[in-house]
């Protein structure tokens, strides 16, 4: 276990931590962020309403347009020149979300990254793997961190170029992968291609997220790879990956919570609701400068587990997630809102904004097509017209979501309407 | 100059099929066919009398179908037929996007090919003028 004292601190402790860092928490944002004293003050809550950790539910929700509406840097609750490091969502037309870093939240960050690589088991003699991709995405510096504070011999080899994580992994005989959970099949199989034996090699752990995968998924990984497989969830809002984990038990992930605190509320109502039932993750940083959020509205669905875990650990758990509240699609880790699509189609010539989107997993990548109706009027007649319309709206969503899709033109009118919400969403991968 | 119907298919089996079908109910004679096709989908291209007619009729039931000018230019059934029609079309600079050919039953000596180009009417005034004999939708038959 990384940090004993934390990780198995008994619950009314830890409350009355919760409650202490959420009093801080909340004077600190009224007074330094513009954007929550005005949200605050037209919530009717004032920093003294808060008074302990239950007091959580008094405070207004922040949600990702509050978050875009903000950019670049409205969140921040410490001086500019202290911050150290920034990083923003992928895949997002318009406005991207912004997360800025004092050092401070780095060291937050590398703390709860050691835990989550403690969870499945890593120690300082590892040699950490580190595929998740290096940049403005969280995944690479976040496990990277981890990695350090841990003191993993660290590989930053960042995402991509499979043979070459194929040689590093076999030369350098890496213990720990860190990936999205399909890449990994995919290294599996290339390794297989390869004349690689999985069983023979030091593998022992992967630590995967950044899309949502299934137990039968995990149980293909861990056959193929050799390797246990833990489920690890974190999001840029928040901090990047670290936000919670799975522990050798694999039952349910274990929130940081002195760190960032959970609720499951109702997302018609926003009623927050007891532990075991299910609804919508809310997360509040308790202990970020940098960029604090308040009841950050996930959108995705899970619940928190009322029993206590075999490992000891008295920080709660969630369930691996259980689906969205909204229409996101995670697409090899990017997310993607149908409507971003949308806006990309409508900016492009010879075609209607009349669009189905099928999303497949191909020798375990997933892949997106793109059908949208060609106009009435588009000459058609010539194969290089359908052609060149195709690539430029294949070149513009690359441009502007960063997703390679394929896009296929169909007949007018041959994509099926319907009253009310259109379906413009056929997800065939089976996760 | 002619006109053409082109129409828009996907790669499904049997979408010929249904099409051949509707025109033989309606009692449309395919006086040729001719099929381009990529991996994801097809283009049927047609002459038939009426070619606007039959084309409204083939969306009305659901086809995509769109109506082409093209020239036809007819040649002697014959070696070097293509080649000397290619030969004037080239030395105009003008680019041949496709092209096919058909022989009449009216003509059997003859064959008519139908060329899809750019600029089509310069295209058409300059095979004109080199002697070549281009045919009307009122000579096909």
């Amino acid at each position: 276990m990384w940090n004993e004292k934390i990780e198995k601190m008994p619950a009314d402790k830890l409350q009355t931590e919760q409650s202490k860092s959420l009093k801080s928490l909340v004077n600190l944002v009224y007074k330094n962020v513009e954007f929550y004293k005005k949200r605050m003050d037209d919530f009717g809550v004032k920093p003294t309403d808060i008074k302990d950790i239950n007091d959580i539910s008094k405070l207004p929700f922040t949600t990702k347009q509050d978050m875009r509406e903000v950019y670049p840097l409205g969140l921040c609750a410490a001086d500019k020149k202290d911050i150290v490091e920034v990083h923003m969502s992928s895949g997002t037309t318009g406005t991207p979300v912004v997360n800025s870093y004092t050092l401070e939240d780095i060291e937050i960050w590398s703390e709860v990254m050691a835990r989550t690589l403690a969870q499945g088991g890593a120690t300082s003699e590892d040699i950490l793997q580190n595929a998740y991709g290096y940049g403005l995405f969280t995944g690479g510096f976040g496990v990277h961190y981890g990695g350090r504070k841990m003191g993993c011999f660290t590989i930053p080899i960042s995402g991509g170029n499979t043979n070459r994580q194929l040689q590093v992994m076999r030369d350098f005989g890496s213990t720990l992968i860190t990936c999205t959970p399909s890449y990994s099949l995919y290294l599996a199989e290339a390794g297989k291609e390869a004349g690689m034996d999985f069983s023979k090699m030091p593998l022992k752990a992967g630590f995967f997220g950044a899309e949502a995968w299934s137990e039968t998924m995990r149980t293909e990984i861990e056959a193929k790879l050799h390797l246990k497989a833990y489920d690890i969830y974190g999001l840029t809002e928040i901090i990047g990956p670290g936000v919670a984990g799975e522990c050798e038990a694999q039952e349910g992930l274990h929130f940081f919570e002195d760190h960032f605190y959970p609720e499951i509320i109702n997302p018609d109502t926003g009623e927050v609701l007891p532990d075991g039932e299910k609804g919508e993750l809310v997360i509040t940083t308790l202990t970020r400068t940098g960029t604090p959020v308040l009841r950050y509205r996930t959108r995705d669905i899970t619940y928190i587990f009322k029993e206590k875990c075999s490992c000891g650990r008295t920080h709660r758990r969630i369930h691996r997630l259980l689906g969205r509240t909204d229409d996101m699609l995670i697409i090899r880790g990017v997310n993607i809102f149908p409507s971003q699509i949308e806006n990309v189609l409508l900016k492009q010539k010879g075609i209607e904004p009349h669009y189905l989107l099928v999303i497949d997993r191909v020798n375990n990548l997933d892949t997106l097509e793109v059908q949208v109706e060609m106009s009435d009027d588009l000459a058609f007649d010539s194969i290089k017209v359908v052609e060149k319309v195709e690539h430029d709206i294949a070149h513009a969503l690359h441009n502007e979501l960063l997703i390679s899709a394929k896009v296929k033109l169909v007949a007018p009118k041959s994509i099926q309407r319907s009253e009310g919400k259109a379906k413009r969403i056929v997800d065939n991968r089976n996760i | 100059m002619i006109k053409q119907i082109s129409v828009f298919m996907e790669n499904k089996p049997g979408i010929l099929l249904d099409m051949t079908k509707l025109l033989s109910a309606k009692n449309v004679n395919i006086k040729t066919l001719s099929l381009a096709d990529t991996a994801e989908f097809g283009i049927a291209r047609l002459i038939v009398d009426n070619p606007d007619g039959v084309a409204e009729m083939l969306k009305s039931n659901g086809f995509n179908a769109r109506t082409t000018s093209v020239l036809a230019v007819e040649v002697p059934d014959q070696v070097g037929g293509l080649a000397m029609v290619l030969e004037v079309i080239t030395e105009a600079g003008i680019n041949v996007e496709y092209m096919y050919g058909f022989v009449e039953k009216k003509h059997p000596d003859k064959a008519l090919l139908v060329f899809k180009v750019e600029e089509v009417d310069r295209a058409a005034e300059h095979l004109k003028s080199k002697g070549l004999n281009l045919v009307s939708k009122d000579d096909i038959s």
